[in-house]
């Protein structure tokens, strides 16, 4: 079993509400020197058998078609996981 | 005229849509998000409400259900639709209408009567108001605030494609207090605030709304 990661992040210019609640609770709990949060999202693609340049195309397109809107986000990486994150990116048990 | 209003999973303001319709005096059609067929209607509203598309972005997933792939070519075509709250999230995911909508500034769920200004009034579902013409109807949403890059702001406001501006207070951080696009054509119309709430004496703060629906039924005349 592969996977495959795909993260978008909101373009730098979009503003980031939910980014903003983060870095305005950060000091509160004590974390200092932090001047700005942004919140991503990371899709894991699970898939048959090992990672293919196919998949990996695949994963691409469906990362600019439906996972990300290149209106307002970037889609900052697509890559396979190895076989010791697999299962963890998953959200399997350890 | 018969106007359709399509029903994805979550819609909620689908049945305050059709009796806007009515009330406009044109017949409503109730369309399904998964019949790929318009059924011959002359102009189609999208309503709001939370569709399951929301998972990942407001619409873009309901962006994908089998009557927008005909919805899509015929809008490009020049049927007029129009997209309230989510249906202004679903066109926009759909590219029919340009920038995208993000969650609130202040991240709160807001709901309230709001005062907007109609800027253009020559698209096909604004026809029968005055450019300049201040409106009142009501504003619920979570994710409302409209943004786009500044070529594209400076293209919407130079082409007049801002059809209602936010007055007073801005409700949810809009870029430049827009309430609302049009395509370049103007028979693609995107609103945040709920026109359809605003239709009928005793039910909501005004009558305001209303011509938007009648707007419809003349914009024939002028295209």
């Amino acid at each position: 079993m592969g996977a495959i990661v795909v993260d978008v992040m909101l373009k730098p210019e979009i503003l980031d509400p939910q980014g903003q609640a983060v870095a305005g609770a950060l000091p509160r709990l004590g974390f200092e020197g932090i001047t700005d949060v942004r919140q991503g999202k990371r899709f894991v693609l699970t898939v048959e058998g090992e990672v293919t340049d196919a998949h990996l195309a695949q994963a691409r397109q469906a990362a600019e078609t439906l996972l990300s809107n290149p209106v307002i986000e970037d889609v900052v990486a697509v890559h396979a996981l190895d076989d010791s994150e697999v299962s963890a990116a998953a959200g399997a048990p350890a | 005229m018969r106007v359709g209003v399509v029903t994805f999973p979550g819609s909620l303001d689908d049945r305050d849509a059709q009796r806007a319709v009515r009330a406009a005096g044109a017949e409503p059609v109730a369309l399904w998000h998964g019949d790929a067929d318009l059924h011959g209607v002359d102009a189609v509203v999208l309503p709001g409400g939370f569709s399951y598309g929301d998972y990942l972005r407001c619409g873009a997933i309901a962006r994908f259900a089998p009557v927008m792939d005909r919805l899509v070519p015929a809008a490009q075509g020049g049927l007029p639709v129009l997209g309230i709250c989510n249906g202004f999230q679903v066109l926009c995911e759909s590219h029919l209408l340009p920038g995208a909508l993000i969650r609130n500034d202040h991240r709160k769920f807001v709901c309230r009567d709001q005062r907007l200004r109609i800027e253009n009034a020559s698209t096909a579902w604004t026809g029968d108001y005055a450019a300049g013409q201040e409106i009142v109807v009501p504003l619920k949403n979570g994710e409302g605030g409209y943004v786009a890059d500044e070529r594209t702001l400076d293209a919407l406001e130079a082409e007049g494609r801002v059809v209602a501006r936010y007055l007073g207070d801005n409700p949810n951080g809009s870029y430049r207090d827009i309430a609302g696009v049009s395509n370049e054509r103007g028979n693609v119309v995107g609103l945040m605030p709920h026109p359809e709430h605003a239709v009928e004496p005793g039910f909501g703060p005004t009558t305001d709304g209303l011509a938007f629906f009648t707007s419809v039924l003349h914009q024939v005349v002028s295209a």
